[in-house]
């Protein structure tokens, strides 16, 4: 606490934004207790803790979301109290959401200037101004890009950008941005850190939370790290390194984390071949690929957003139609009309985006046995061998809270995950489809998710791990493909790789 | 950190339940209120004789409701069904020998190929909804609109303007005779009373019964939830949406054929519009019964609640002789009330699940 206050008197400027011993509860839950927290001008602020650390109540506790709660928020040394999102952005805060909130079948202009267009005397939206403005502000950020163009058309990292203009046009100096670059590649990364120091450089301040330490360490200049509804510890970024910040952020010492740097891969060519990819198009985003999943092995595929990957793993669980190429299972060429007939022939899908697989209003024994009523169940239903097939997979994935009747909806990310996968556990699949299986967890989660892939492969499963992340792949893949715009182009079997391999390849 | 997670778990459950019951409370208490009111505005409200006839004129409508529950539970419409009802209920005595004053160029056949017939009328209705909504993609407020003109123009063509009287024996059994019924002892003057239960409430309660239990107990009845919970979910789970969307839409058309046969002998008579005020009235029976209109919430006792309270307006309107003008007037406040219960509560429960 003193060290904090010292560090204050040492900025020498008054901070922009102060928290003094904020507490918020939920249900008798404390989600924040007694935590104090400043901004100064001009400083990206890092903000890190694992899932259900704090760090999403503060934000909206700043952002206005959060209306009630203990304890004083300062502006400029000037007690507020927000009582809406409308009321932070009149005091100039704003936020980017992790989730975007663009709206696709709108032209970027509108969305720069969404609800507040700039109109003409007679009160009609003036086209004009608004995209020749539109233009100036995305050129003020880097962008080139035709203002009237569909947002929808744009790549994820781009419509970030035109988000973050928006934020700036309604003359935001407190920026919030959450998890900014878990959707983006390498270069839209440093495109936005680009972005980031300019912001900076003009004196605005920006709070940025991540689950992606390389990101918060190479961007901030201060992290504060949150643990259990605390604040661990507030430091300067230089005195911090990645180990420090999950040392503070777990309260243990984790060796594990520098797993996904490199990898020996063990690819092993006398496994039988389960599914066999050849040649196959989508006629948009998929063009003559190739792969083959073999059982007891876990094949990666790595490769940039918008690669041709949430295409592929949806081709395969029979989600989307093939234009072109055979697929063949067990040696026989297959064709899946749905998802239900692919689910039959033993393929199953984690797709990238847990909220597409699950019921959040549902219990948790509803969401697992959704996959498997055909199995447990002839005709009537036996809620009981539901309850109990979940019970068992709650303490093999140790599911948090342990009970099969709560809805999905109150558990963490990290558990919802982890029921996602459940659903496949109780019948082994032939063929296990992940896409961006750890993506967005916290370590402890992605430890737990990693174990029970490994643990599948060990029972004769073909698993195939699709991800942007290269530690993600590295970590899981016994061989890994990389794939780029729509092709392989490199396929790793065996010997050691780094990380830079794939960032080379792809 | 177990211990708060399980009061967290608790308290949201608290809440959840209360916004879950929401679409629960309102509906019965909304019946309860309605009870006591036209019981104490009319003293012929309140008997046996009356409970009776409540229950005889919402049979019908109620057979229809209980297909639409399935369509509306998958966050589907289906606006077909009274049309539907009634092409069937003129299919069954286009096949059926009229009297000779019946100008209409049918062609008798033996009743139960008549009634087979019209069954297969009703399962091609939904066949033709369903792929049209699943195969071709076309939304089923839109399909169902057309499958209802379709419906009606069929119904046209068959009487052309024209009023059929004769139907199956089964038919006019089950649509206008008593099944059994229940003495009540003599009265004063040594006379025996009975309540008669028509067949036709027999059948609305078996349709009751095997649909909750279909909904409740069967796999099929646990997709159909799924499906309207999440249908993209359960698309990623392997659940063949098309199939259950699908099975639905045809279980709702057969439950409105099997109604619009029932409904031509009940009535008497099978003609052109004659089931056109059904449409509304299943609908509002679902709906008010507290049966989410986005899907996955409700079933067949939100439906019973729902046709009962309808059918209690209507009843109890008759009773303290009000203006049949105004009849029309209140039932559609009470459409309105329940629907903004139905949103209120879904917003409810969304607020509840959005937890940071």
């Amino acid at each position: 606490m003193t060290d904090q206050k010292d560090q204050t008197s040492r900025g020498g400027q008054p901070p922009l934004l102060e928290l003094v011993d904020v507490s918020k509860q939920f249900g008798g839950v404390h989600a924040l207790q007694g935590v104090s927290f400043e901004l100064r001008p001009g400083e990206i602020h890092g903000l890190v803790g694992e899932n259900g650390a704090g760090k999403s109540t503060m934000m909206k506790i700043i952002a206005g979301v959060h209306t009630d709660f203990e304890g004083v928020m300062k502006i400029r040394g000037r007690e507020v109290r927000l009582r809406s999102a409308r009321d932070a952005l009149a005091n100039a805060i704003g936020m980017v959401h992790q989730e975007l909130s663009a709206i696709p079948d709108l032209s970027v202009a509108e969305n720069v200037f969404l609800g507040s267009q700039p109109t003409n005397k007679l009160g009609k939206v003036d086209w004009a101004q608004m995209n020749s403005k539109a233009r100036e502000l995305l050129k003020g950020l880097g962008l080139e890009i035709n203002p009237k163009r569909s947002m929808g058309s744009l790549p994820v990292g781009i419509q970030q950008l035109v988000e973050l203009s928006r934020v700036l046009f309604s003359g935001a100096q407190v920026i919030i941005l959450d998890e900014p670059t878990s959707a983006l590649s390498p270069p839209e990364v440093a495109r936005l850190f680009e972005v980031l120091r300019k912001l900076r450089d003009e004196g605005r301040s920006i709070i940025f939370i991540s689950h992606f330490l390389d990101d918060v360490l190479a961007i901030s200049d201060r992290i504060t790290v949150f643990r259990n509804g605390r604040k661990v510890i507030t430091e300067d970024t230089v005195n911090l390194d990645k180990d420090a910040v999950i040392a503070h952020m777990i309260g243990r010492g984790s060796k594990d984390m520098h797993m996904g740097e490199d990898a020996v891969l063990k690819g092993d060519d006398s496994k039988p071949v389960v599914l066999a990819v050849s040649g196959v198009s989508d006629g948009k985003f998929l063009h003559n690929f190739d792969i083959e999943l073999r059982a007891g092995e876990i094949t990666g595929v790595y490769g940039f957003m918008g690669s041709g990957q949430i295409e592929l793993a949806r081709a395969l669980f029979g989600k989307l139609k093939l234009r072109k190429g055979t697929v063949l299972l067990d040696g026989k060429p297959v064709k899946f009309g749905s998802t239900a007939a692919a689910r039959r022939a033993g393929i199953a899908f984690v797709p990238e985006n847990r909220r597409m697989m699950l019921f959040r209003s549902e219990p948790v024994f509803k969401n697992v046995s959704i996959a498997i009523l055909d199995r447990i169940h002839r005709l009537l239903l036996r809620p009981k061998a539901e309850r109990g097939i979940t019970e068992a997979h709650i303490k093999d994935l140790s599911i948090r809270p342990p009970r099969p009747g709560i809805a999905l909806g109150s558990l963490s990310g990290g558990n919802q995950q982890k029921v996602a996968l459940a659903k496949w556990l109780t019948h082994l699949p032939r063929v296990l489809i992940l896409s961006e299986p750890t993506r967005g967890m916290d370590v402890g989660a992605k430890e737990d998710v990693i174990r029970i892939v490994k643990s599948l492969r060990e029972k004769g499963v073909a698993v195939l791990v699709l991800s942007t992340e290269p530690e993600t792949v590295l970590t899981l893949a016994d061989r890994v493909t990389v794939i780029k715009k729509g092709m392989a182009v490199k396929e790793f079997s065996t010997g050691r790789i780094e990380k830079s391999d794939l960032l080379g390849a792809a | 950190m177990s211990q708060t997670e399980v009061i967290a778990a608790k308290g949201f459950n608290a809440k959840g339940f209360l916004a879950e019951q929401l679409r629960n409370i309102a509906p019965a208490f909304t019946l309860v209120v309605l009870v006591i009111f036209f019981s104490v505005a009319s003293p012929t409200f309140l008997s046996l004789d009356n409970g009776m006839n409540i229950l005889r004129q919402m049979s019908i409508t109620g057979i229809i409701a209980i297909g639409l529950t399935f369509v509306i539970l998958t966050a589907e419409i289906d606006l077909s069904v009274a049309a539907v009802a009634n092409a069937v209920g003129i299919t069954v005595a286009y096949f059926t020998i009229q009297p000779d004053y019946v100008n209409i160029a049918n062609m008798p056949v033996q009743g139960w190929i008549a009634i087979i017939l019209a069954l297969a009328a009703a399962l091609l209705f939904g066949l033709v909804t369903a792929l049209g909504m699943t195969y071709v993609g076309i939304p089923s407020f839109i399909m169902t609109l057309a499958v209802m003109q379709i419906a009606n123009g069929i119904s046209a063509m068959l009487v052309r303007g024209q009023i059929a009287y004769q139907y199956p024996d089964l038919i006019t059994t089950l649509g206008s005779k008593t099944a059994f019924t229940i003495p009540l002892g003599v009265d004063e003057a040594g006379k025996a009373l009975f309540i008669p239960i028509g067949w036709t409430i027999v059948v609305f309660v078996i349709f009751l019964i095997v649909s909750h239990l279909v909904l409740t107990y069967t796999r099929f009845g646990r997709y159909v939830y799924m499906v309207g919970g999440n249908r993209e979910a359960a698309e990623y789970s392997g659940v063949n949406v098309k199939l259950v969307i699908s099975a639905v839409m045809v279980i709702c058309a057969v439950c409105s054929g099997i109604a619009g046969m029932l409904g031509v002998a009940y009535f008497g008579s099978a003609q052109q519009n004659q089931f056109d005020t059904f449409l509304l009235d299943a609908i509002a029976a679902v709906v008010v019964g507290g049966t989410s209109l986005f899907g996955g919430r409700g079933g067949i006792g939100n439906t019973i609640i729902g046709l009962l309270v309808l059918g209690v307006v209507n009843n109890g309107l008759d009773h303290i002789q009000m203006d049949s003008f105004q009849k029309i007037l209140i039932r559609g406040l009470i459409l309105l009330a329940a629907l903004v219960i139905n949103v209120y509560a879904q917003s409810l429960r969304e607020r509840q699940s959005s937890k940071d």
